[in-house]
């Protein structure tokens, strides 16, 4: 093991972290905005929108990443549409991530007790009060957990940024193999710089999600 | 217009190819399900077990193939086990292995869940009426954790089929590998190969998971409903 072509080669790890968490950090803020905008869409059974956002939640739960990204960064610029690799990189993990986001924001609302829903309406709250404080204040806690697990699965579909040439973890890595042919080196930077971004990711989320549960209500 | 694109695939046999590279990654797919499948039975099993020690070993072993993107994996067997173990692996049995860990890794993790989702009282009563432990998984445990396990079983063969796209980063000749090159022979012909290709395959993608993730809604909606209907 080579450890002086590591140390070497840190600056462009360093570098190459900050692509992939600067992506990641963007792509799911932007997926969250989405999500949150779909789950109100489909809570309040707004027409016509309802029907877009159900059919965009399938079809950006339901394809490869890959295949989105390929199509927004090879395909489209023949129609005339042409984004730079990094706005690529964005949309295709917003347009995925909106997806499970909308997905786990739902299912949260879905959660909320019939009996938190009665109760409301008992009291005279309308539509509105009884969306604004029962249903998504409690409906947003309960979906803690999915949006959690996708923020990590989020952040390791950023591996795939690579396939369009970003400068990422992963497309760093391919390149100094490329160059220097030190494949276990560099593999085990690549994995040690992974473990340095979602392991104490992974332990948050989880803390956050201990925090959360203790706030929800009878429980 | 001389050429519309849709008319690239009655073109020589660019649709036989295309389907071709699907079956390559359907095959990868099928094999490692099967074997990954069954290993993560035995894991998730193994993993409900009393000794502390077994559960730690073996949630270590699923939290790093979980943890890892399966991307980097895949980078990492195919260059390291031809060189370091001097095996001589081609990329799809490389693949193979790699999903397989993977699975079994993502499966055990059901199969756990799905266990100590059956409620004590009938762990207690087959304990009671005097079942041994191979007798409790038999006819307690396993038929009635299976409710639980079906749909997120049939979530991670959706997750394995979208993740077979991943396969084309180490050169495994699959439909999106095969569409690179069906677009490169037609670049200056049909400039606008890229959209069709990559368009169509990107459906037959969603054609495929999205059948299975209604068959596992659908799975999921009326097992609630009985479990409901029991109580």
């Amino acid at each position: 093991m080579d450890f002086q072509a590591i140390i070497d080669s840190l600056p462009s790890y360093w570098s190459a972290m900050g692509v992939t968490l600067k992506l990641a950090l963007i792509g799911i803020l932007l997926s969250f905005i989405i999500g949150i905008f779909c789950s109100f869409v489909i809570y309040f059974k707004i027409p016509i929108l309802k029907t877009i956002v159900s059919v965009y939640i399938e079809l950006s739960r339901n394809t490869p990443l890959l295949i989105q990204l390929f199509f927004l960064f090879y395909g489209l610029p023949r129609l005339g549409i042409s984004f730079s690799k990094e706005a690529c990189g964005i949309i295709g993990l917003a347009f995925l991530g909106g997806g499970y986001m909308g997905e786990a924001f739902r299912g949260g609302l879905d959660a909320v007790p019939k009996a938190q829903v009665e109760s409301g309406k008992v009291i005279g709250l309308n539509q509105l009060q009884l969306a604004r404080y029962v249903i998504f204040p409690q409906g947003l806690t309960l979906s803690v957990p999915a949006i959690g697990a996708n923020c990590l699965f989020l952040l390791k579909e950023t591996s795939v940024f690579s396939a369009i040439a970003i400068m990422d973890l992963t497309n760093v890595t391919r390149d100094l193999i490329g160059m220097y042919y030190l494949t276990s080196e560099y593999l085990l930077t690549l994995v040690v710089a992974y473990a340095i971004i979602l392991v104490p990711m992974g332990l948050l989320i989880s803390w956050i999600e201990r925090k959360v549960r203790y706030g929800s209500f009878g429980n | 217009m001389a050429h519309s694109g849709i008319s690239l695939f009655f073109e020589g046999n660019n649709l036989p190819r295309l389907f071709q590279g699907m079956l390559v990654a359907g095959k990868i797919a099928v094999v490692s399900l099967v074997i990954g499948m069954a290993l993560g039975i035995l894991l998730g099993i193994i993993r409900t077990s009393d000794s502390k020690l077994v559960r730690f070993i073996f949630r270590v072993y699923m939290e790093i193939f979980r943890v890892i993107p399966l991307l980097v994996l895949l980078f990492v067997f195919y260059y390291i086990l031809p060189e370091k173990m001097n095996a001589d692996l081609d990329n799809q049995t490389v693949s193979v292995l790699v999903f397989v860990l993977w699975i079994s890794a993502e499966m055990s993790d059901v199969v756990r869940s799905a266990l100590i989702s059956v409620s004590v009282h009938q762990i207690d009563t087959g304990k009671a009426i005097g079942l041994n432990r191979l007798q409790l998984y038999q006819y307690v445990l396993i038929p009635q954790g299976i409710p639980f396990a079906v749909p997120a079983t049939l979530n991670l063969v959706t997750r394995v089929i979208k993740t077979t796209s991943l396969l084309l980063m180490i050169g495994v000749p699959e439909m999106i590998k095969v569409g690179q090159q069906i677009i490169e022979n037609y670049t200056i012909k049909i400039p606008t190969a890229s959209l069709w290709v990559y368009g169509f395959i990107f459906i037959l993608y969603f054609v495929l998971c999205y059948l299975l993730t209604r068959l596992s809604k659908k799975l999921e909606k009326k097992w609630a409903y009985e479990n409901g209907a029991e109580e």
